[in-house]
């Protein structure tokens, strides 16, 4: 049996098993590749730097949890940049499948890093409301109108966090991370377009080349793409958190994809040069 | 007059929330705001009404012993379940420490990321099998997507950092992505906005209408 014939009756468990193997090794062993802070996070990092200190933002979370590896460093390093530039920060989430799990990430930043910041006061979750464009719309004619209630069922208007707070003009900044539909996209059509609301984004890698133009364009001050955008910001801010970790493996598994298209075509040629002649 | 209200009802909504677009007079904003919230409300009444919807199919489907009804039951116990959970814990049933924030933590997140992460092997059994290069357009394609891939990865940049940083592959990639895919982006992005903006047009006018029972 040749090595064209080998390779094409080879049980793709086997293609499995080697990605399984390419993705758990980094993991157990980190190999510490360097990583280069590109222009679009480095964009995003300016941006937030630029907001005033002690601001109120307004933080987008609309993920659910098949976006885990990408979205949640993303909102982590983004929450401490927001904190640490003592930002009052009032975060919605646009997805059903996501209000637990934004909120358990944002209780372990604030509890674990933040323990003087008070629920309410310095930072808010207002959780899940359905409508998808048309809240976004909504919370334009006013934010407490849109969330009479955040995520743990307390009345919003009687936060002090909220006091000042009418629309989208009373933020510097929106920080939208988003895997998809409704999300970073929406967010700049129905408000950045309309209301002129700054804002910058963390998306997934596979969406990011859709958001270059309005990267360009000047809708979005930044840009995070993936794990990969998520790794950069880390390291932009001096901290090596899972997306630093995940970049090896990530690493390693583009390599193995390549390597298989790469081999396949391979293989294909020589069958169709072996049946040519 | 079943398909005529429909359609009246429309076209009058559609011109409204697109005049509140450019008038920001109260005459119109306050209508606009109140279909907005019409709108979220509606919404809202989906998720029931979708909800219900999948108990009727699955039901029906238990009850005929259609292929894979076994899941079916697996399917309507787990969302009865959920529900009625939710229900008797009430408002704050997602707060940590109840049965909804364990259910939601210890099987809804663990199986919606594995689905996820399963996409891994199934692009890398695929792009053995499936990415053929068989024209130069497809080679073109491919040389990209190589480049792209692997220059958006640490491991490139040790492999490739010893050489000027034009030849970079995270450099190259940066290109790519900046200004061919931009361009092309920005270009379908444009043909989709005008095709949106003529189907909306189709639906206000009342020539679109397959949204209301099917018919084109």
């Amino acid at each position: 049996m040749s090595l064209a014939t080998f390779f094409e009756k080879l049980d793709r468990r086997w293609i499995f098993l080697a990605m399984g193997l390419l993705v758990l090794f980094p993991l157990l062993f980190p190999l510490a590749l360097p990583l280069f802070v590109s222009s679009p996070v480095a964009s995003f990092v300016k941006a937030v730097d630029s907001i005033p200190d002690g601001s109120k933002v307004l933080m987008s979370c609309d993920y659910d949890p098949s976006g885990i590896p990408e979205m949640v460093p993303m909102t982590r390093t983004a929450l401490r940049h927001l904190l640490d530039k003592k930002c009052k920060v009032i975060i919605t989430v646009l997805w059903n499948g996501g209000p637990g799990l934004v909120d358990k990430v944002v209780r372990k930043v604030v509890d674990e890093e933040y323990p003087d910041l008070k629920y309410g006061v310095d930072y808010v979750n207002l959780g899940y409301k359905a409508g998808d464009e048309a809240v976004m719309v909504l919370m334009g004619q006013g934010i407490v109108n849109a969330f009479p209630k955040d995520y743990r069922g307390s009345d919003t208007r009687s936060m002090p966090i909220m006091r000042g707070v009418r629309d989208y003009s009373s933020f510097p900044m929106l920080v939208n991370i988003s895997s998809g539909y409704p999300g970073t996209k929406e967010w700049v059509q129905q408000v950045q377009a309309r209301f002129h609301l700054p804002m910058v984004a963390g998306v997934t890698a596979v969406s990011a080349p859709e958001f270059y133009p309005y990267l360009q364009s000047g809708q979005l001050l930044g840009l995070l793409g993936g794990m990969a955008g998520a790794a950069e910001y880390e390291k932009a801010r001096g901290e090596k958190g899972s997306a630093t970790r995940g970049m090896d493996a990530q690493s390693l598994a583009h390599f193995f994809v390549a390597f298989c298209i790469l081999l396949g075509n391979v293989v294909q040629w020589t069958k169709r040069r072996r049946a040519g002649a | 007059m079943k398909r005529e209200l429909p359609l009246f009802l429309t076209a009058v909504i559609g011109i409204f929330m697109i005049l509140s677009f450019f008038v920001p007079h109260q005459l119109v904003s306050v209508p606009a705001d109140f279909l907005q919230q019409c709108a979220v409300i509606m919404v809202a009444f989906g998720y029931v009404l979708g909800g219900a919807n999948v108990l009727r199919v699955n039901f029906d489907g238990i009850y005929k012993q259609k292929p894979g009804w076994i899941y079916k039951i697996v399917l309507v116990v787990a969302l009865i379940a959920t529900v009625v959970v939710g229900a008797v814990e009430g408002p704050g049933f997602l707060n940590p420490g109840t049965r909804s924030k364990w259910i939601y933590d210890n099987i809804y997140s663990n199986m919606s990321a594995t689905m996820f992460a399963l996409l891994a092997f199934f692009i890398a059994s695929a792009a053995f099998r499936a990415f053929r290069i068989r024209t130069a357009e497809a080679g073109l394609l491919a040389v990209a997507a190589l480049i792209v891939m692997l220059g958006r990865v640490p491991l490139s940049n040790a492999l490739t950092g010893w050489l000027p940083e034009w030849a970079r592959l995270q450099t190259v990639q940066e290109w790519i992505m900046e200004f061919p895919q931009n361009a092309a982006k920005r270009a379908i992005l444009m043909g989709a906005a005008l095709g949106v903006m003529a189907t909306g047009l189709r639906v206000i006018l009342g020539l679109e209408r397959s949204y209301l029972s099917g018919e084109d």
